[in-house]
């Protein structure tokens, strides 16, 4: 029997860039397929009815034709527009944020659905959450442990004993807490965590957004936490996210701009 | 059987090569304009080359709105018969022609030589917004218009804008998202007709 020549799946755009004269190409992560990238022929044609729905932090059902080397959208339905993150400057740059994350950490075709299921909710959960700031660290935590990079917070990962409650030093390049006797054989700058951010981080991988949101973070926690979780993420994608300077540019105008459209962002 | 490797002329290679560097040239095309280009007659294609030359010789950005001029300020600048209180800001050279055809729109113009893309490294430093900015302190400018593309990036851009002009009480707005003109109810996207419903007007 011949292989299907199409096929039907939903996912969440992730990333565009201009193709020719009017196409567009997407990367689409999808729950069953992975990441990816497909034609959306004339979408950036003012009159194409595909163009609007096919923007990035959009959820989609979309019909697929398989090509020789790109595959081609040819229908598309609105699954959830997530409106609310293009309404407000401060939220759309985090979400754009969450997705370059997402991207970074996928390969084409490798099937999670566990990281869509988190990247739909955290794209729902930023336009309801009062503190995105916890939401973004969450988020980080999460799909760093999904994509396997999640740091070892329980044991020393140069030899294996478990650690105390107290502070530590963290090793980006060894993946984890290293203990007191086995700081000096690590070689690598190891970076200064307290005891609290600890129990916080690993609260944060075991648990569901649900119970993450209602753990009371002091502002020097979170501070610790954004200024340790930039350092790993950066040597784990070996690059900072792009969009992270964006989102510090952004956030800095919403605090110098009380009470405008970034009253809500935090970050 | 093997191939003879034939190799074109020199000159010619080169000018296949830098045809396809031109966006939407595939290599075929590039090779079709090349031996079209040596086909006419000589007049022409000096043209054409004095053409490119003088682009990248006499075009400066204009120092009002950073459109591409020869002169300065440009044309639409220069003119004051055109409404001096109010600025139009698109992201690309390419608008403001597209723009002046509707002939719905008589202020001035300003170019932001692109639009705020966050994962492409593509920050608010690196397009022309702090001249805008100048160019309104204490102005007589009354309303700016931002026509960036309706997508998230342009969105975005537009935001950006938006909280950067907002202290100076200046009114911004933008053109209205809705149905394309010939287009049928039946196949717009849910997220166009919904903001067309949104911005309906008297009839």
């Amino acid at each position: 029997m011949p292989t299907p020549r199409t096929y039907n799946t939903q996912g969440i755009v992730i990333k565009d860039m201009e193709l020719g004269d009017a196409d567009r190409i997407v990367t689409v992560y999808t729950p069953d397929r992975g990441k990816l990238r497909a034609v959306a022929k004339g979408a950036r044609r003012i009159k194409s009815r595909k163009g609007g729905q096919l923007q990035p932090l959009t959820e989609v059902r979309i019909s697929i034709v398989i090509g020789s080397t790109l595959d081609s959208i040819t229908e598309v339905e609105t699954v959830n527009s997530n409106r609310g993150l293009r309404e407000d400057l401060g939220l759309l740059s985090q979400a754009i944020y969450v997705a370059e994350l997402v991207d970074g950490f996928t390969a084409d075709g490798a099937v999670n659905p566990r990281e869509y299921e988190l990247l739909s909710n955290i794209l729902v959960a930023l336009q309801v959450v009062e503190d995105t700031e916890q939401l973004m660290r969450y988020c980080e935590v999460q799909l760093l442990a999904m994509a396997g990079f999640g740091p070892e917070f329980g044991q020393c990962v140069e030899c294996g004993i478990d650690l105390g409650p107290r502070d530590h030093l963290l090793s980006c390049v060894a993946g984890g807490l290293v203990g007191p006797e086995c700081k000096a054989s690590t070689g690598d700058p190891l970076i200064h965590l307290s005891m609290n951010s600890i129990k916080v981080l690993r609260f944060f991988q075991d648990v569901g957004w649900d119970q993450a949101q209602n753990l009371p973070l002091t502002g020097e926690i979170k501070s610790e936490l954004k200024r340790v979780l930039a350092a790993y993420l950066a040597y784990v994608l070996d690059r900072e996210p792009r969009s992270a300077g964006f989102v510090t540019q952004v956030a800095a105008m919403g605090k110098t701009d009380s009470g405008g459209p970034l009253g809500s962002t935090s970050t | 059987m093997t191939s003879r490797g034939y190799k074109a002329a020199d000159p010619v290679t080169k000018l296949v090569e830098e045809l396809h560097k031109l966006p939407g040239i595939g290599p075929k095309s590039a090779q079709r304009l090349a031996y079209y280009l040596i086909r006419i007659p000589d007049g022409q294609s000096m043209e054409l080359a004095d053409a490119i030359a003088a682009v990248k010789q006499r075009i400066i950005l204009c120092s009002c709105c950073a459109n591409i001029t020869d002169i300065d300020p440009c044309d639409i600048w220069g003119d004051t018969a055109r409404d001096q209180t109010r600025i139009c800001v698109v992201e690309e050279p390419l608008d403001v022609p597209t723009l002046e055809r509707t002939g719905a729109f008589n202020g001035l113009y300003h170019v932001l030589h692109g639009v705020i893309a966050p994962m492409k490294g593509i920050g608010p430093d690196d397009l022309q917004i702090g001249g805008l900015l100048e160019r309104l302190k204490g102005s007589a400018v009354e309303e700016v218009v931002l026509a960036t593309n309706p997508n998230v990036e342009g969105e975005a851009t537009s935001m950006f804008i938006h909280n950067l002009i907002s202290p100076l009480g200046i009114r911004v707005t933008r053109p209205a998202r809705g149905l394309p003109v010939g287009g049928d109810i039946e196949f717009a996207d849910e997220v166009t007709l919904g903001r067309a419903l949104e911005g309906r007007q008297e009839f």
